[in-house]
């Protein structure tokens, strides 16, 4: 089912793209890519592509609830800086997903017009920030994971996703030292945000293994050589939350870590309809506004 | 009317005259961001890489450019994001180094980028960490980060414990 269109304005996607059609047009046209050819490849390519990009837009999107509202001044702009890195490899990877679909549609299109049931982004990401415990973690937790998720897909066998994967890495790996950092300051640090920490820990642990369990989509694109497969990023990201937990005097929780799966395959928690509301109002509002 | 289009090496020229929106002190060819530029059927095309992936300055770059340009009489111009290889501080040239110095920023430190590793962080948390940003303002190595990011994307916070004056270092990356 493809999203509803507004209401009061049929032709939505048409004013979206006649909007998109007006900016200078951006891309590598340089980068030859087999794969973009390959139409039996395509719809798992594009729902990849989404997934890179939900987990990145919802990441971002949470953190940027943030601005304004940190604890100190420097925690506020470094959150808020996170959120524009994320939001900025969203864009990267919904502008490739919408060229490899082919049917016309841009990224914003793809952040702002899909509904709920579309998006490919993990339950991990979507969760509500909590205190700055559940945000440290969850952030910890994701940065490892896209850390080597990163750093493999600069090997990948498509030169377009092996050049945003290096672009991203880059960022990614300063987000990952910082909040590395603060899971040990945190957790090895008073008992108060001790006890925080590792409540976000116990509570964010069974979400973790949705960034690890792979179907048909996954497999596809690890047997074309576009992605590593995700069971081999596993020991390195298992490696670094026990280096990161055993300095943080936090305990790694002893149930199952995939619990909670689904926000892959579009099935989410009521937490994205929330995020979803305020992010989309403007363009489902007043279609095709851009400045 | 046969008009002659301006030689490659003029419009290098002309773009060593756009400022960065964010740092106005250094050009757009100082921090390295201008990968190409090359005549395509009387088009001139401009390959612009970002800094980094969410820099809200990245469509003011573009726009820079492009009014640059235009101002100097060039009427078809396209821009074109490059991405790969991605853009590294050590493109910044060494003039775009002394003039960020010389307007209050510490410039980067080669060979310094954080690669996500645990040797990194193991080695700040027990002071043992090699970076050594020298205050711009009084050039004493005695300086301390205050914040790991600051006023834009490329920057992070650091004070000097002997003139006591704050001060942005512009990161290695």
């Amino acid at each position: 089912m493809p999203s509803l269109p507004d209401m009061g304005t049929p032709d939505v996607m048409a004013l979206a793209r006649a909007a998109a059609d007006a900016q200078p047009h951006h891309d590598d046209p340089h980068v030859a890519d087999p794969h973009l050819a390959d139409v039996a490849l395509r719809p798992a390519f594009f729902d990849w592509l989404c997934r890179m990009g939900d987990n990145a837009l919802i990441l971002g999107h949470r953190l940027s609830e943030w601005c304004g509202h940190g604890p100190a001044l420097e925690e506020d702009i470094a959150i808020a800086n996170t959120a524009l890195d994320l939001i900025g490899h969203a864009q990267l990877w919904l502008g490739l997903a919408a060229e490899v679909e082919g049917q016309g549609r841009t990224a914003d299109d793809l952040a702002f017009l899909r509904d709920t049931l579309r998006f490919r982004n993990v339950k991990l990401v979507e969760l509500p920030n909590g205190d700055m415990a559940v945000t440290l973690v969850r952030q910890f937790l994701f940065d490892a994971w896209a850390f080597g998720m990163l750093r493999g897909l600069t090997a990948s066998t498509s030169p377009r996703v092996a050049g945003i994967a290096a672009k991203a890495l880059k960022e990614v790996s300063y987000h990952l030292e910082r909040s590395s950092d603060l899971v040990v300051r945190l957790g090895d640090g008073t008992d108060e945000s001790h006890a925080r920490m590792q409540d976000a820990l116990d509570r964010l642990w069974p979400y973790a293994g949705e960034l690890f369990a792979a179907d048909a989509v996954d497999d596809a694109v690890a047997a074309a050589g576009i992605a590593p497969a995700l069971s081999d990023l596993k020991p390195d990201w298992q490696r670094t939350v026990d280096e990161v937990l055993a300095e943080a005097t936090l305990t790694r929780p002893e149930v199952r870590f995939d619990v909670h799966l689904g926000g892959k395959q579009g099935r989410h928690t009521e937490h994205l309809g929330f995020i979803l509301a305020p992010m989309q109002f403007l363009q489902r509002a007043y279609p095709g506004a851009s400045w | 009317m046969q008009t002659t289009l301006p030689s490659i090496a003029e419009v290098w020229g002309w773009l060593a005259a756009v400022p960065d929106p964010e740092i106005p002190v250094v050009s757009v060819t100082d921090l390295g961001i201008v990968r190409d530029v090359r005549w395509h059927d009387g088009t001139l095309v401009v390959a612009v890489t970002p800094t980094y992936s969410g820099c809200p300055a990245t469509a003011f770059i573009d726009l820079a450019i492009e009014t640059s340009l235009r101002a100097r009489g060039v009427e078809h111009v396209r821009l074109e994001r490059r991405l790969s290889p991605p853009w590294t501080t050590d493109w910044v040239t060494p003039e775009g180094r002394e003039k960020l110095r010389a307007y209050g920023i510490a410039p980067p430190i080669d060979g310094t980028a954080s690669d996500g590793g645990t040797a990194a962080r193991a080695a700040r948390l027990s002071g043992r960490s090699n970076l050594t940003v020298a205050c711009p303002r009084c050039g004493s190595g005695a300086t301390e980060r205050i914040s790991q990011f600051g006023s834009t994307p490329c920057k992070a916070s650091y004070r000097c414990t002997d003139c006591l004056e704050p001060f942005d270092y512009f990161k290695c990356h």
